[in-house]
């Protein structure tokens, strides 16, 4: 059983539709993880059934006991994230400074301050449309830890797809260079990076890829709107060579996935297009990669 | 005045607004434009500025000291992060995993345990005759974005005073990062798509923003594709469209070439004022 993240670094570069067309492409020989946890897009293509549904707790937040509190104020002296303002006349905990670190709590004399577990989202295995499962999850507003869930959505798929002998996990990762990425990329198989040729998808490209090279992670390209800037694919392709990255393919600045997407579809089941003939040769691709390179270590 | 640029997802067009607003407002008055993005921070490279200032950004962390250390444990027993274990006779720590608490430190019976400062990224500040830019970059490897936030926010309000405009693009979502960069804005413009997944995300940058109890309004960006969706979804929720955004295959070629938009084509412009109107209404206290 294979892992393939897909990553892009910046937004928008169609990373989530890319990953759902390689979902639908994949059918039962996959399971789809969506750790983009923080903005889960996925389920709008492959219309997931919410088969089961899980609370997700994780971190602390501090409470304080109001008859027990003595108002000696070490809690908040203590507190490095001005999480404990005088409200009325009383020490509260505002939910949303406070990082859990537990200091108040050891500190205070009256033991009038309680850690509670928060919750923090939800997670669900759900069957879509392309006959997989599918785990993804929702982070509550403003919640913490979104590389905890990432964590246990990754978790979750890795289980069924080793008990019901899948082929391949897809991960749809997350933006930028931070805990949740780092979540989604560890231990994955391959990454596929999405990027688009502009000044700022090329920087980002470079940010991400660094992180991927960190994990070891072999990796391949798509370049998306390829045409928008040739310039750019020039420099983009020139740095795939340098790294050893894979390009997979070009795709051309199309409207045609922001139509199928409209109409809640992934581009192969949106009629015959170069687009999906396209993608389709870059899930075939991606297959052979992965196959080969590991010499057909595991079934698939 | 602080006017957060926010987006429920990446990629919808946040820093081309918030630089080519940033960019048309100096055109009439002095804006501070700041990359809270510090994970992807792009503003930077549609801003030609002169850097007039660096500076490296640090976190505090625990160095153990093993002199004076008992062993007895009790740092690995504060710390609600898993950021510092004892291992042997060793103390160890886990620097990207700290959250600068103290608590180790300063509960550590035998002070073994001084806090150090470590770089986390780094912050630049650049100036453009009527326009200052400010970004900030999370160095590789470090995974929590918010201290770089809080730190550059810092950075701002001491250098600059209240009456300025003061732009800040916010990073994506709507967890952690993106509330440390939007609680002290006056006002929040929430960027979207007029698409099925526009419509998803901005439902939850509107939940988040009325949790924050936020004064914010919309701006659709590629108006023109996708479905009326957003635009309903606003009907229903009351919410203010500021602007509409055109989508031409032109505007993501100079997108792509960071080059400003509004320059080239005119019914960018057009939009960019009414925004532009709006904020100066909500300065005079006409707007709310
Ligand atoms: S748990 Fe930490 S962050 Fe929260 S209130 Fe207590 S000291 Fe402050
Ligand atoms: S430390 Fe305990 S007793 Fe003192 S103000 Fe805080 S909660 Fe109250
Ligand atoms: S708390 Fe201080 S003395 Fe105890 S093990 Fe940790 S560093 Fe050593
Ligand atoms: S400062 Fe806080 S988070 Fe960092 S190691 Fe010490 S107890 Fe853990």
């Amino acid at each position: 059983m294979k892992e393939i993240v897909v990553i892009s670094g910046k937004g928008g570069t169609g990373k989530t539709s890319i990953t759902a067309s390689f979902a639908i492409l994949g059918g039962k020989n996959i399971v789809v993880a969506d750790c983009d946890v923080d903005a889960a897009d996925m389920h709008l293509l492959l219309q997931p059934d919410w088969n089961f549904s899980e609370d997700f707790f994780s971190g602390v937040a501090a409470e304080i006991d109001q008859d027990k509190c003595i108002k000696c104020g070490k809690c908040a002296d203590v507190c490095r994230f001005n999480a404990i303002p005088i409200v009325e006349k009383k020490y509260v905990v505002n939910d949303l400074n406070c990082e859990g670190c537990g200091f108040c709590f050891h500190v205070c004399p009256r033991d009038a301050i309680s850690m509670i577990e928060q919750n923090v989202g939800k997670w669900f295995i759900s069957n879509t449309k392309a006959e997989n499962h599918m785990v993804h999850a929702a982070l509550k507003i403003g919640a913490d830890n979104s590389g905890k869930l990432v964590a246990k959505v990754k978790k979750e798929a890795k289980q069924i797809a080793v008990s019901e002998e899948k082929a391949f996990i897809i991960v749809d990762g997350s933006p930028g260079i931070g805990c949740p990425v780092v979540s989604s990329l560890s231990g994955a198989d391959y990454a596929i990076l999405v990027t688009e040729p502009s000044v700022s998808g090329i920087h980002d490209l470079k940010r991400v890829y660094e992180l991927v090279k960190k994990f070891k992670i072999p990796a391949a390209c798509i370049i998306n709107k390829a045409d928008i800037n040739t310039d750019v694919t020039a420099q983009i392709k020139a740095f795939l060579d340098e790294e050893n990255i894979i390009h997979l393919v070009d795709l051309p600045y199309d409207e045609t996935f922001t139509k199928a997407m409209t109409a809640g579809k992934t581009i192969i089941e949106f009629g015959e297009s170069e687009m999906k003939k396209l993608v389709e040769n870059s899930w075939r691709k991606i297959k052979e990669l992965l196959t080969d390179k590991q010499k057909r270590s595991s079934p698939s | 005045m602080k006017i957060a640029i926010a987006s429920g997802k990446g990629g919808t067009g946040k820093t081309t607004l918030s630089t080519n607003l940033a960019l048309f407002l100096s055109e009439k008055q002095a804006v501070i434009l700041t990359d809270l993005d510090v994970e992807e921070p792009n503003s930077g490279l549609f801003i030609n500025g002169k850097l007039i200032h660096q500076e490296d950004k640090f976190k505090m962390i625990p160095s153990w000291k093993k002199e004076n250390c008992t062993l007895c444990g009790n740092c690995q027993k504060v710390c609600n992060f898993n950021a510092i274990i004892k291992l042997g006779k060793r103390i160890m720590t886990f620097p990207e995993l700290c959250h600068s608490c103290f608590a180790c430190s300063e509960l550590c019976p035998t002070k073994s345990l001084p806090m150090i400062p470590q770089k986390m990224g780094e912050l630049k500040h650049f100036s453009l005759e009527n326009l200052d830019f400010i970004e900030s970059k999370l160095d590789i490897g470090q995974e929590q974005a918010v201290p770089l936030i809080a730190k550059t926010l810092d950075y701002i309000d001491q250098k600059f005073g209240n009456n300025i405009i003061k732009l800040f693009d916010a990073p994506p979502g709507t967890s952690c990062p993106v509330i440390e960069a939007t609680k002290d804005a006056d006002f929040i413009i929430l960027v979207t798509e007029p698409t099925p997944f526009g419509l998803h995300d901005l439902k939850l940058a509107v939940d988040t923003m009325k949790a924050l109890k936020k004064n914010f309004a919309v701006v659709i960006n590629r108006f023109g594709i996708g479905n009326n969706g957003v635009i309903d979804y606003c009907k229903s929720e009351e919410v203010k469209i500021l602007a509409k955004l055109p989508n031409y295959r032109h505007i993501a070629e100079l997108y792509s070439r960071g080059e400003s938009i509004y320059q080239h084509i005119p019914i960018f412009k057009t939009e960019l004022q009414k925004i532009a109107d709006h904020i100066i209404k909500l300065q005079t206290g006409v707007a709310k």
